[in-house]
C-alpha cells in the first residue's frame, strides 16, 4: 500500500497538523519509505496468534471510589488546571467560538 | 586531589557521608561544569539553585545526624521528559515551550526524596523521537566526543536521551534519567561511553513523564558505571498506584546484591544479531564481550530470536500508533503553544497550533500512526504489528529456557557525525535495530561501554535479562565493566 | 411488531428504532481520576491533573463503576465478560482535552442482554415485548462548552469531563415513537431499581442517542439510519423519531437519499438538523488503550454484584399481581418508580404489623390508598402539605381505623389532611374532632325512625315499589347522624324497618 498526496492530505487533516502543498510533495515519499518498509510484517504468519495487549502479563488494578484521595489524581485545584491556559477566562478556558 | 566532577554516584554519596567533602560543594562544582559547558547544548534549562537547595537540605541532614536518602548528595540532570513542579518542561518541542507543572513526576519525586538535586533540565530529540538528538527544537546536542585524528565533525550523542548522554559523558553531571521507548538510554549509553539501563516495564512509573509510546516507554538511569546504575534505579523505581500498567513489586536491593561472579550462569548469543552490514567492529566488540563472560564464569549458549528482524519494523508501526493519540493532546486549549491565526476557528486553530508546534520528525510519526490506526488499515498494519510483538517476545521466553542473559550488540555501528543520518528517516530508525526487540518485550536491558572503535568513538554491549531480573543484567554488566576496563574520557574541547 | 405507519404518498412505512442510551454511572468520583462526579460545581473546580490531560497524565480506573455496569448487566439478564478491555476512540474537540474517549469498542463489559416494555393498548402497544439489548460498556464522559459568554470566544468547563458513562446499546428492536419511550421509561427504571444511575435526565445523567431509519412495510432490507445525538427526555426521544421518520419518508419520496449521519433535536423547532461539525465521525482510529491491561473480573466479584442486587421492577410486578393478589394496572402503577414501591413497602409491612395481618391482606387496601386516595389529598392541600409528617406510621394508622370500621373513607381523608398539616396523631385527631363512625344501632334506630315517620308518603312509596328512593332515606339517615354513621349499619337497618 502507498499513499498519495491526496491520502497524506487527509491524514494531515485527520491529525489536525495544517499542511501547505510544498510539505505535503515532501511527506509522500518519505511516508511510502516507510510504508513499504514495515510492508515485510505481512510475509509473517501470524494465524493463530493472539496480538499483544500487555507486554508483562498483569492485570488491571481498580482503585477505590474516594473522592480527591491524593491531591495529584483530584480536582479541587483549578489554579493549577488553568495555570498555562493561553486563555483563560473567568475559571473557563477560552477557544475561539464553536458554532454547532 | 581528583576533580570532585570526575567522581559519580556511589564515590560522591559516600564522600558526603563521611564528610570528604559536603554536598554544596558537589552542586557547585557541578553547576560551574553546566555552566561552561554551553556549547553541547545538554541542557535546556539549568537549574543551579535547585541543585543548591538541594545540597544544603543534605547537608543540613548530616550535621542533624538524620538518616541519609540513597542518592543523598548527589545532583542529577533530568531529562526534560520528566514533568518537574514549577520547572519549564518541554520535551523539547515548540507545542510545550514556556510550559511550567503544577507537578512532578513520580520518578523524580523519588530522586528528590533519596537526596538527589536538579542541575537541570536535559534535551532530547522531540517527544523522545529521534535517535541523534537533532528533533529538539532548542537545537541538536553535540557529543563531547570527537572522531580522532582532528576530526572537527560535531557528533551525535545518540537519542533521544541525548542531554543525558552528553551531560553524564562530559561529567556536567554524575548521572541523569533517561526514557528508553525504543532504545532511547541504551543507544546514546553507548554512543557516548557510559551506562544506562532500562527496567523491566512498570518498574519505573510513567506518571509525570510526557508520553511517547505508552506499551513501551520506560525510564531508566544513565550513569558512569554498573553500580551507579544500580543505586540510582533503586531510587528511581517503585510501584506507583497512580500508573495502571506499574509493577506492584518490592524494588530489590540491585546495589546491595551484585556480584560479578558468573558462574552457573548461561549467556545466549543470537545468532540473528549477526545481520549483514553490522560494522566489524562492532562484531570485534561482540566476541571480547562474550570472552570475558567465559571469563567471568559464565557458560555460552547459542539462542535463536527468529523474529528479530521484524521487531523494527512492527516497533514502527507500534510507537507512531499510540504517539499519533498521546500527542492529541498537544492542541492549545489548555496549555503551550496557541497559534490562532486572524478569523480562524476551533479546528484550523488546531491544525495550525500543531504544524507551528511540533517538528519534521514528529509530524512524520504521527501521520504515519494516524494512518496505520486509520479505518480499513487496522487490522493490517497495527493488528498485525502486534501478533508480530508476540512472537518478538515468545521468542525471548523460548530463549530464556537455555539462557539467563543475552549478549548483543548495542547498536550497529558507533556515534556518526551530526547531519550524515538526518536526510534519511529509515537509514536513522535502523539504528535502534539491536535495542528494539527487547523493549517490545519489554525486558530489562543495558548498554555498558566497552571499547572503542579505530576512530575513538565509544561502543557499547547490550545486556537484556528476563523480566524482573535487572539483577542478572546487573551482574553480568558488571563482569564486563571489570573486564573491559574502559577508561577513555573525551578531550574538555567545550570549555 | 406495532401498527405504526407513516402514511407516504406512495404507500405505508414503517420505522426502525435503536437507542443508544449514555446513563451517568453512579459514583462519587470519576472514571479514572479521583475528582468528584457531584453536579453544579464552580467551572472547572471539579477538574483533576488527569480530566485535564495534563502532559504524562494516567487514567486509574475506579472499581464502583465496573461494579455499577456489572450490576446493570446483571438487571437485564445480560452477559457478563469476565474479560474486557479499553480502547481510545480518537478525535479533536475542546471538551475532549486527551484528543481521544477511553471507551470499550472491541471488548465490551456487558455483552447480549434484555428487557421487557409491558403491553399498553392505549398506547398502541398490543403485547407485552422483549427489546433486544446489544451491549454495554464504560466510557468517559465529555466537557462542556458555552458559547453564548462572549462574543468570539466559546467557553470551557472540564467538571462533566471523566464522570463515568454505560451506554447501553438497543438492537434495532423498536418500531415506534411509543416503545421507544417504553423502551427509556423502563430502562431508566431498572437503572434506579439497581441505583447504577440516578436517572435524572433534566441534569443530563441519561440521554440517548436515536437511530431511527425508514422501510415500505413489509420491506426485509433495513433502510440509512440517521443519528440524533443527546436527546435528554422520553418525549424528546419520541418526537425525534416521529419528525426523523417523517423527514425520511418524505426526502425518499421525493427522489432523495437518507445519508448516514449525525443530527441534532432542536425541541424549540420541533424538528432534527444536519450536524456538519462531526465530519470525521467515520473514523475514530480505535485501538486498545495503552495505559490500561485488560480487566478481568473475578468470581467472587461477580457474586458480589448479584448478591447485591435488589429484587427488579418485572419480578416485583409479577409478586404484586401473584403474592399479593394485586390488579395489573395497580402492580404496574407501584412498581414503575423505586419512590413509589419504596413507599408502598414500607407503608405496607406498617400496616400489616400494625393490624396483625399478613401483608396479602391488606395489600388491595395499602395499594389503593398509596395510588390514589393520598396522592389525591397530598394534592389538593398543595404548600400546606409538610410532607415530613407523612410517616408510614401515621398513614398505617388511618388504614387501621377505616379497616376497622373506625372510621369512614371520606373521615380517613379528613383526618391524613390533618395529619399532613400539623403532625398529629390520627387516633387523636379522630377522638378530638369527631372524625369517627357511629356504629352504635340503638343510636342509629332512633335516627332512623324520626326519618321514617317525618316521610310517610315516600316510605308508602318506597313499599310500592319505587325502590330507588333507598338512597334518599340513607342521605337522610345519614344527615342526621352528621355523616357519622356507618354506612353499612345504616344500610342493613334500614332494610329491616322498611321490610
Amino acid at each position: 500500500m502507498s499513499v498519495d498526496k491526496q491520502t497524506v492530505a487527509k491524514i494531515a487533516s485527520l491529525a489536525r497538523i495544517q499542511m501547505g502543498d510544498a510539505e505535503l510533495e515532501r511527506m509522500v515519499p518519505e511516508l511510502n519509505n516507510i510504508l513499504n518498509w514495515v510492508e515485510q510484517l505481512g510475509e509473517v504468519d501470524c494465524s493463530g496468534v493472539e496480538p499483544m495487549t500487555a507486554v508483562i502479563p498483569n492485570t488491571l488494578r481498580l482503585r477505590d471510589d474516594v473522592v480527591n484521595a491524593d491531591p495529584l489524581t483530584g480536582g479541587d485545584r483549578r489554579d493549577d488546571i488553568l495555570a498555562n491556559a493561553p486563555a483563560r477566562e473567568h475559571g473557563f478556558f477560552g477557544v475561539p467560538k464553536v458554532i454547532e | 586531589m581528583t576533580d570532585i566532577t570526575d567522581l559519580g554516584v556511589a564515590a560522591i554519596r559516600t564522600g558526603v557521608a563521611q564528610g570528604d567533602f559536603s554536598a554544596r560543594e558537589v552542586a557547585e562544582g557541578f553547576n560551574a561544569n553546566v555552566a561552561a559547558a554551553s556549547a553541547l547544548n545538554a541542557f535546556i534549562v539549568t537549574t543551579p539553585e535547585k541543585a543548591l537547595e538541594a545540597a544544603d537540605k543534605v547537608d543540613a541532614d548530616r550535621a542533624a545526624g538524620k538518616t541519609l536518602g540513597s542518592m543523598a548528595g548527589v545532583p542529577i540532570g533530568m531529562k526534560d521528559l520528566f514533568a518537574t513542579d514549577g520547572v519549564q518542561t518541554t520535551a523539547a518541542s515548540h507545542i510545550l515551550e514556556g510550559f511550567v507543572p503544577q507537578y512532578e513526576s513520580t520518578v523524580s519525586s523519588n530522586l528528590w526524596a533519596a537526596g538527589a538535586g536538579m542541575l537541570g533540565k536535559l534535551n532530547l530529540d522531540q517527544f523522545a523521537m529521534g535517535s541523534s538528538n537533532e528533533t529538539s527544537y532548542f537545537g541538536n546536542v553535540i557529543s563531547p566526543w570527537k572522531r580522532s585524528g582532528g576530526s572537527n565533525a560535531q557528533m551525535s550523542p545518540g537519542g533521544s536521551s541525548g542531554g543525558s548522554s552528553t551531560a553524564v559523558s562530559a561529567r556536567l553531571a554524575p548521572a541523569a534519567t533517561g526514557t528508553d521507548t525504543g532504545g532511547s538510554i541504551r543507544q546514546p549509553a553507548a554512543f557516548t561511553g557510559i551506562t544506562g539501563i532500562k527496567p523491566t516495564y512498570g518498574r519505573c512509573s510513567r506518571w509525570g513523564v510526557v508520553a511517547f509510546a505508552s506499551s513501551l516507554d520506560q525510564a531508566g538511569p544513565m550513569a558512569h558505571d554498573v553500580r551507579d546504575c544500580a543505586i540510582m534505579l533503586g531510587a528511581m523505581a517503585g510501584f506507583d498506584p497512580k500508573d495502571s500498567t506499574s509493577l506492584d513489586l518490592p524494588v530489590p536491593d540491585w546495589e546491595g546484591e551484585l556480584n560479578s561472579d558468573l558462574k552457573g550462569k548461561r549467556v545466549g548469543i543470537p545468532r540473528e544479531y549477526r545481520m549483514d552490514g553490522t560494522d566489524p567492529e562492532i562484531l570485534k566488540s561482540w566476541d571480547d564481550g562474550i570472552a570475558w563472560l567465559k571469563d567471568a564464569g559464565a557458560e555460552v549458549v547459542d539462542v535463536r530470536l527468529p523474529n528479530t528482524k521484524y521487531a523494527l519494523p512492527a516497533y514502527y508501526i507500534i510507537a507512531p500508533a499510540e504517539a499519533s493519540s498521546n500527542l492529541a493532546r498537544y492542541d492549545g486549549v489548555r496549555y503551550g503553544l496557541r497559534d490562532l491565526p486572524e478569523g480562524s476557528g476551533l479546528q484550523d486553530m488546531y491544525a495550525a497550533t500543531r504544524a507551528e508546534g511540533f517538528g519534521d520528525e514528529v509530524k512524520r510519526r504521527v501521520l504515519i500512526g494516524t494512518y496505520v490506526l486509520s479505518a480499513g488499515y487496522y487490522d493490517a498494519y497495527y493488528t498485525q504489528a502486534q501478533k508480530i510483538r508476540a512472537l518478538v517476545a515468545k521468542d525471548f521466553e523460548d530463549a530464556f529456557q537455555k539462557c539467563d542473559v543475552i549478549l548483543a550488540p548495542t547498536t550497529p555501528t558507533a556515534s556518526f557525525g551530526l547531519g550524515e543520518k538526518s536526510d534519511d528517516p529509515l537509514a536513522m530508525y535502523l539504528n535502534d535495530v539491536f535495542a528494539v526487540p527487547a523493549s517490545l518485550a519489554g525486558l530489562p536491558a543495558m548498554s555498558v561501554p566497552c571499547g572503542v572503535n579505530g576512530e575513538g568513538l565509544p561502543l557499547g554491549l547490550q545486556i537484556i535479562g528476563r523480566a524482573f531480573d535487572e539483577q542478572g543484567v546487573l551482574n553480568a554488566g558488571l563482569a564486563i565493566e571489570e573486564r573491559a576496563n574502559f577508561t577513555a574520557k573525551p578531550d574538555r574541547w567545550w570549555v | 411488531m406495532s401498527n405504526y405507519r407513516i402514511q407516504g404518498a406512495t404507500g405505508d412505512w414503517e420505522v426502525v428504532i435503536g437507542l443508544e442510551v449514555h446513563a451517568q454511572v453512579t459514583s462519587k468520583s470519576k472514571l479514572f481520576s479521583s475528582a468528584s462526579t457531584e453536579f453544579g460545581a464552580e467551572p472547572n473546580a471539579q477538574v483533576s491533573l488527569i480530566d485535564a490531560a495534563m502532559p504524562g497524565m494516567l487514567p486509574v480506573l475506579n472499581a464502583e463503576c465496573v461494579r455499577q455496569a456489572v450490576r446493570t448487566g446483571m438487571a437485564i439478564e445480560a452477559q457478563i465478560n469476565t474479560y474486557s478491555r479499553f480502547d481510545r476512540k480518537n478525535y479533536f474537540y475542546a471538551d475532549l482535552p486527551q484528543g481521544y474517549q477511553i471507551s470499550q469498542l472491541y471488548h465490551p463489559i456487558v455483552g447480549e442482554g434484555k428487557l421487557l416494555i409491558a403491553r399498553d393498548e392505549k398506547a398502541g402497544i398490543p403485547e407485552d415485548k422483549y427489546i433486544g439489548i446489544e451491549r454495554i460498556h464504560i466510557e468517559q464522559d465529555a466537557g462542556k462548552l458555552m458559547h453564548d459568554q462572549h462574543p468570539t470566544m466559546s467557553y470551557v468547563d472540564l467538571n462533566r469531563c471523566g464522570v463515568a458513562l454505560m451506554e447501553i446499546v438497543s438492537k434495532p428492536d423498536m418500531t415506534s415513537p411509543a416503545e421507544a419511550g417504553a423502551y427509556v421509561r423502563k430502562l431508566r427504571s431498572i437503572l434506579r431499581y439497581v441505583g447504577s444511575c440516578d436517572g435524572n435526565m433534566e441534569e443530563g445523567s441519561m440521554r440517548a442517542d436515536v437511530n431511527v431509519s425508514v422501510r415500505k412495510v413489509g420491506a426485509a432490507e433495513l433502510g440509512t439510519r440517521t443519528e440524533t445525538k443527546n436527546v435528554n427526555s422520553v418525549r424528546f426521544v419520541m418526537a425525534v423519531i416521529e419528525q426523523e421518520a417523517r423527514r425520511q419518508v418524505d426526502l425518499i419520496e421525493e427522489g432523495g437519499t437518507v445519508v448516514q449521519e449525525t443530527r441534532l433535536y432542536d425541541p424549540d423547532k420541533n424538528e432534527t438538523r444536519s450536524m456538519r461539525s462531526k465530519e470525521d465521525a467515520h473514523d475514530y482510529r480505535y485501538f486498545p488503550d495503552p495505559d490500561l491491561l485488560p480487566l478481568r473480573l473475578e468470581d467472587a466479584f461477580l457474586v458480589e454484584c448479584r448478591a447485591s442486587l435488589p429484587e427488579l421492577p418485572d419480578a416485583k410486578r409479577l409478586r404484586y399481581t401473584g403474592e399479593l393478589g394485586m390488579t395489573e394496572y395497580n402492580a404496574a402503577q407501584l412498581t414503575a418508580e423505586v419512590e413509589t414501591f419504596a413507599r408502598f413497602e414500607t407503608l405496607l409491612a406498617e400496616t400489616a404489623r400494625q393490624a396483625g395481618k399478613t401483608e396479602a391482606e391488606v395489600a388491595t387496601q395499602v395499594a389503593n390508598w398509596t395510588l390514589s386516595v393520598a396522592p389525591g389529598v397530598i394534592k389538593s392541600l398543595g404548600d400546606e402539605a409538610r410532607l415530613e409528617h407523612n410517616t408510614a406510621a401515621a398513614n398505617a394508622a388511618i388504614l387501621q381505623m377505616v379497616s376497622a370500621n373506625t372510621v369512614s373513607g371520606g373521615q380517613a381523608k379528613e383526618i391524613y389532611e390533618i395529619v399532613l398539616k400539623t403532625g398529629r396523631d390520627p387516633a387523636e385527631i379522630a377522638e378530638t374532632e369527631g372524625l369517627k363512625q357511629q356504629s352504635d344501632t340503638g343510636a342509629i334506630e332512633a335516627e332512623i325512625d324520626k326519618v321514617l315517620a317525618a316521610n310517610p308518603d315516600k316510605v308508602a312509596e318506597y313499599r310500592g315499589g319505587k325502590d330507588k328512593l333507598f338512597g334518599f332515606f340513607v342521605g337522610q339517615t345519614m344527615k342526621a347522624m352528621q355523616g357519622k354513621a356507618n354506612p353499612g349499619v345504616v344500610n342493613e337497618l334500614l332494610k329491616a324497618k322498611l321490610g
